[in-house]
C-alpha cells in the first residue's frame, strides 16, 4: 500500500554535518515535490529547519501547507496515490529512504492535528497510548504524569485520570492531544492549525504552552491565522500557490523579518492584504 | 405555437373535474399503500398468535429436559437443545475470527486491486447462495471427503460457512464508522498498522461487530435446511457430549414433529416453536442493547 | 526514569553525533524493529487468508457439485435432465426428467413474487414517501422481524393456519399444495422486497421530487411518473433478488407443498420443487455413492446455478442506479 517511490537523486544533496554545520539544522528538506495522483500540490521546497525554534508556516488555503507538513513525518503516505520525490532529511538521515521504518520516524516526529482527536478511551489510556506501542518498559504512571505536566493539563485532570479523554472540553481535549504526543518523547513536535477549532481562551493557552515547549524541543506550527504566527514562532515559511497550481514557499525569515519586511511582494501583499 | 397553447388551455370545468379525479386516485393509492404495510405486520400478528395459542402450553420444565419420544406426552426438546447449542458454539468459534479478520483485511490492509475486488464479488454472492446448497457443501466437502461423519463439527463449520458473510458484513460497516482521525492519531503516536488496528480501530468497532455476529448467530440458530442435507439426525435419545458427536438441532425437531400426521405433535411442533423464537429474541435483543450502548458510548 | 523529567535535554548537545535520540527508553534498537516488521507481516498474512475463504468457499461449492453432477451425466444423459419431464429417481422405474422439479420451483416462486412484489413495494412506497420518520422507525424493524423467523417456523404457519384457511375456501386444496406455501413465503421475502425497493425510492434524487411538485402534481403522481419510473432499476433489481430467494427457499415448501413431483400450474395441488426434492432425499437411507444419491448434487448445480445468474443480474441493476445518482 505504501507507494511512495523516492526520487534517489536527492540523496546527493550534500548533507554533511561539516558543511552547513548541522547543530543548527534538525529537518530539511531538498527538491521536495509532492503528488496527489497526477496533480503536483508541492513544488521544488527547500526548507530547514532549526532545533528548539518555532517554525510557522502560512500561506492561503490550498497552498499545501499540511501536506508540507506531514512530510516530516511520513503520514502523507498514507494516502494512497501520494507520491514524492526529492529528500526529507531528519539529522542527517533521508527519512524517506528505504531502510528507514516511517513507524520509527513517526515516534521521534510527533503531530497534533488540527481537530482533537483523542482516543475514546480514558485519560491515562491516551496519554500511555504511545509509550505502549512502542515498548516502553518504565514507570507509566511517572510517564503519564509528566507529558500530563509538560502539557500544562496534570493540574485540571489529575484526580480524574479514568474519565474518557473525550469528556474533556476541546482546549483540554488539545492539551491531551499534545500530551499524547510529547509521551513518547518526540524531538520535533508538528501541529496541523491545532487551534482552529478552539475558542479565543483555549487558543492562549496552547500559545502559552508552545512557548514553554520551544524550550525542550522542535515546533513547526501551520496556521492559518496570521497574528498567531507573529506571536509565537521564531521564524515564518510562507507559502502560495504556484502559477502551475501547485504550492510553493515564497519566503522563509525570521518572523519580525517577515512580517515587517518582507522581500518578496507577494508575501507583502498577503500579510497586507490581512493585516490592513 | 402560441397560439395552439392558447387553445389548448382547458376551461374552468375541466380543470376542477380533473382535480377531483386527481385527488380521489391520490387518496386511493395512500389508502392502498397503508394497507399494504397492515399486511405485514397483520400475518406477523397472526403468525405468532396462531403459534402462541398453540405451543405456549407445551412449554414447560417436562419439555425442556426430555427426550424426545414416540409418545406424545413423554416427548422433549433435550436432545435437540443440546445439539443447538454444541453446533452453535462451534460455528462462533469458528466464524467469528475469520469473520472479522476477513473485515478487518478488506478495510484496513486490502490494496485495490482485481483480487480484492474479486474477495468482495465472492463475498457478495455467497450472502445469495440457498442454504441449502452450503448443505451439500458441507455434505461433499466435510462429511464426505474429511470423513468426519454426521458430526457437530461438521455442521458448524457449513453454519460458519453459512454465516461468515454476514459477520463480514456487519464487521466492516463498524469498522468503517470507526473515524480515520482517531486512525491519524494512532499512526503519529508511532503506532504500526496492526497496533493501530488492535488498539484503535478494534475497541470503537467492537458494539457493531458483536452485533453483528449475534445476529449472524441467531440466523445460524434458525437455520434448519443445510443441516438435514448434511445428515444431522431427526430422532437422538441421547446427549450429544462434544464436536465429534452424532446430533440433532432445534429446527429439525420441530420439522420432524411438523411432519408426523398425529395432531399432538403439531402442537410439541408449535411448543418447540416458541422456544425457538424466545431464543432468537433474546439474541436479537442482546444486539440491539449493545448497539445502543455503543451508540451511547460514542457520543 | 531522569529522562521523563520535563526538560530531557537540559545538557548542551551541540555536537551531532550526540545527536541520537536522547535517553530513550522506548524500544527502537534494530532487533525490535526486525520483530515488530515480523510481527506487522505475519498478522497481514494471517488476515488476507481469512479473507480467502470466501474465494475458497466458493471453490469448494463448485467443485463438490460438479464433482458429482458431472458423475450423474454420465449416467444420465444432460439433454433427458434438463427436457425430461418425469422426475422418478426413486423409484424401480427410474426417470430422470427435472422439469417437474424446476415447475413445481417457478410456479411456488411465482406466486410467493405475486404477493411479496405489490405488497413490499406499497410498503416501501409508504415508508420512502408517506410515513412520518417516527412511525417509520417502528414499522421497519417490526417489519424486519418477519425476516428474521426461521423457516422452519413458516412452514409450520403454512401448512397448520394458512393451508386449513385455504380449504375452506376450496375445498378441492389438497392438505400439501403450492398455493399455501407461496403465500407464506411471499410474506417472508417481503421485508427484503421493501427494504431494497425503499433504498432505490430513497436514493431518487430531492430535487427530481419537489420539481414535479414545483408544478402542481400531486403526491400519488409524483410518486408513479417521478419516483417509481426513477427508482425502476433498483426495484426491478429487488423483484429479482426476491424470486431467487423463493427459489432457493427450502423449508416452507418442504413442509407445506408437499413431494410429488408434478407438471401444470394447479396452485391447489401438492408439487415437488428442487429445494424439497434435496431435503427428501437427505432425510432417506438413500445410499450415498449411488445414481440416486448424486441427483441431490445435479439438481443443486441446477439451483446454484439459476440462483447465481438472478444475484448477479440484480447486482449489476443496483450497479446501474447508483451510478446514475450518486
Amino acid at each position: 500500500m505504501i507507494n511512495l517511490r523516492i526520487d534517489t537523486r536527492a540523496s546527493d544533496v550534500a548533507v554533511s554535518p561539516s558543511e552547513n554545520g548541522q547543530s543548527d539544522v534538525i529537518l530539511m528538506t531538498r527538491n521536495l515535490n509532492f503528488w496527489y495522483g497526477n496533480t503536483l500540490v508541492l513544488e521544488n521546497i527547500d526548507c530547514d529547519v532549526r532545533p528548539r525554534e518555532v517554525t510557522a508556516i502560512i500561506g492561503p488555503s490550498g497552498c499545501g501547507k499540511s501536506t508540507f507538513l506531514r512530510c516530516f513525518n511520513r503520514m502523507n503516505e498514507l494516502i494512497p496515490t501520494a507520491r514524492i520525490a526529492g529528500s526529507v532529511v531528519f539529522r542527517n538521515r533521508d527519512i524517506y529512504d528505504r531502510a528507514v521504518d516511517p513507524v520509527e520516524v513517526r515516534r521521534q516526529v510527533g503531530m497534533v492535528f488540527q481537530k482533537p482527536n483523542p482516543f475514546p478511551k480514558s485519560i491515562y489510556d491516551n496519554v500511555a497510548y504511545g509509550p505502549r506501542v512502542n515498548g516502553y518498559k518504565g514507570d507509566m504512571d511517572e510517564a503519564v504524569e509528566t507529558s500530563l505536566k509538560r502539557a500544562a493539563l496534570w493540574d485540571e485532570v489529575k484526580d480524574d485520570l479514568k474519565k474518557s479523554g473525550l469528556a474533556l472540553s476541546g482546549g483540554q481535549q488539545q492539551r491531551l492531544c499534545i500530551a499524547r504526543a510529547l509521551a513518547v518523547q518526540p524531538d520535533v513536535l508538528l501541529m496541523d492549525e491545532p487551534c482552529s477549532a478552539l475558542d479565543p481562551i483555549a487558543t492562549t493557552r496552547i500559545e502559552d504552552l508552545i512557548r514553554e515547549l520551544r524550550e525542550q524541543l522542535t515546533i513547526i506550527i501551520v496556521t492559518h491565522n496570521m497574528q498567531q504566527a507573529a506571536r509565537i514562532s521564531d521564524r515564518t515559511a510562507f507559502f502560495t500557490v504556484a502559477e502551475s497550481g501547485a504550492g510553493t514557499l515564497v519566503e522563509f525569515n525570521d518572523t519580525q523579518q517577515l512580517f515587517t519586511t518582507p522581500s518578496d511582494e507577494r508575501t507583502e501583499a498577503y500579510i497586507t492584504g490581512r493585516f490592513g | 405555437m402560441s397560439a395552439r397553447a392558447t387553445a389548448a388551455v382547458p376551461s374552468p370545468d375541466v380543470w376542477r373535474a380533473s382535480q377531483a379525479r386527481r385527488r380521489w386516485s391520490g387518496w386511493l393509492f395512500y389508502g392502498l399503500a397503508v394497507v399494504s404495510t397492515m399486511m405485514g405486520l397483520v400475518m406477523l400478528g397472526a403468525l405468532l398468535f396462531d403459534i402462541f395459542t398453540d405451543g405456549a402450553r407445551q412449554v414447560d420444565w417436562h419439555f425442556l429436559s426430555n427426550y424426545p419420544s414416540r409418545i406424545a406426552d413423554n416427548a422433549g426438546l433435550r436432545s435437540a437443545l443440546l445439539g443447538s447449542l454444541w453446533m452453535l458454539a462451534f460455528t462462533a468459534i469458528i466464524a467469528f475470527p475469520l469473520g472479522v479478520g476477513a473485515a478487518i483485511y478488506l478495510e484496513e490492509y486490502a490494496p485495490d486491486n482485481w483480487l480484492t475486488r474479486f474477495i468482495q464479488l465472492n463475498i457478495a454472492n455467497l450472502a445469495g447462495v440457498p442454504s441449502i446448497v452450503y448443505g451439500l457443501l458441507g455434505l461433499g466437502l466435510f462429511v464426505r471427503w474429511l470423513a468426519l461423519g454426521r458430526v457437530v463439527l461438521a455442521g458448524s463449520m457449513t453454519m460458519a460457512l453459512l454465516i461468515l458473510p454476514l459477520i463480514i458484513v456487519a464487521s466492516r460497516e463498524a469498522i468503517r464508522a470507526v473515524p480515520d482521525s482517531l486512525r491519524e492519531g494512532s499512526y503519529a503516536l508511532g503506532a504500526t498498522r496492526w497496533q493501530m488496528v488492535r488498539q484503535t480501530v478494534l475497541p470503537s468497532a467492537a458494539g457493531g461487530i458483536l452485533t453483528g455476529t449475534i445476529l449472524a448467530l441467531a440466523r445460524a440458530i434458525g437455520e434448519t435446511a443445510p443441516l438435514i442435507t448434511i445428515g444431522a439426525l431427526t430422532y437422538v435419545a441421547f446427549d450429544p457430549n462434544g464436536p465429534l458427536d452424532i446430533f440433532t438441532v432445534l429446527p429439525i425437531q420441530i420439522f420432524n414433529w411438523v411432519s408426523l400426521p398425529q395432531k399432538e405433535f403439531h402442537s410439541l411442533a408449535a411448543g418447540g416453536i416458541v422456544v425457538l423464537l424466545v431464543v432468537l429474541l433474546t439474541a436479537n435483543s442482546l444486539a440491539v442493547y449493545l448497539r445502543y450502548r455503543m451508540q451511547r458510548r460514542l457520543q | 526514569m531522569n529522562n521523563w523529567r520535563s526538560a530531557p535535554r537540559a545538557q548542551p548537545t551541540a555536537d551531532a553525533a550526540a545527536h541520537q535520540p536522547d535517553g530513550f527508553e522506548l524500544a527502537s534498537s534494530r532487533r525490535d524493529s526486525l520483530r515488530r516488521k515480523l510481527v506487522e507481516r505475519s498478522v497481514h498474512v494471517v488476515l488476507f487468508l481469512c479473507a480467502v475463504i470466501s474465494i475458497l468457499t466458493t471453490t469448494g461449492i463448485v467443485i463438490t457439485l460438479l464433482g458429482e453432477t458431472i458423475q450423474f451425466f454420465g449416467e444420465v444423459p444432460i439433454v433427458d435432465f434438463l427436457t425430461g419431464t418425469r422426475w422418478t429417481p426413486l423409484f424401480a422405474s427410474k426417470s430422470f426428467g427435472v422439469l417437474p422439479l424446476v415447475n413445481g420451483t417457478i410456479v411456488v416462486a411465482l406466486v410467493a413474487i405475486v404477493v411479496a412484489v405489490p405488497i413490499g413495494l406499497l410498503t416501501a412506497i409508504f415508508l420512502s414517501e408517506f410515513a412520518p420518520a417516527r412511525l417509520r422507525s417502528v414499522v421497519k424493524p417490526i417489519l424486519e422481524v418477519l425476516a428474521g423467523i426461521p423457516t422452519v417456523v413458516y412452514g409450520y404457519f403454512a401448512l397448520q393456519f394458512v393451508t386449513p384457511i385455504l380449504r375452506g375456501i376450496f375445498p378441492q386444496t389438497q392438505i400439501f399444495n403450492v398455493a399455501s406455501a407461496g403465500i407464506v413465503m411471499g410474506f417472508m421475502i417481503l421485508p427484503m422486497m421493501a427494504s431494497i425497493s425503499e433504498d432505490a425510492l430513497r436514493a431518487v434524487p430531492r430535487d427530481l421530487r419537489e420539481g414535479a411538485f414545483a408544478l402542481g402534481a400531486t403526491r400519488f403522481e409524483v410518486v408513479s411518473r417521478v419516483v417509481v419510473p426513477g427508482a425502476l432499476s433498483g426495484i426491478l433489481a429487488a423483484v429479482i433478488l426476491s424470486i431467487s430467494r423463493a427459489i432457493g427457499e427450502t423449508m416452507i415448501v418442504a413442509i407445506a407443498a408437499g413431494l410429488q413431483p408434478q407438471m401444470g400450474f394447479d396452485l391447489l395441488r401438492s408439487m415437488e420443487t428442487m429445494t424439497a426434492y434435496i431435503v427428501q432425499v437427505s432425510l432417506g437411507d438413500t445410499p450415498q455413492g449411488g445414481i440416486e444419491f448424486r441427483t441431490i448434487f445435479a439438481v443443486g448445480t441446477l439451483l446454484f446455478v439459476m440462483t447465481l445468474v438472478m444475484n448477479l443480474l440484480s447486482d449489476l441493476l443496483v450497479r446501474r442506479y447508483r451510478e446514475a445518482y450518486e
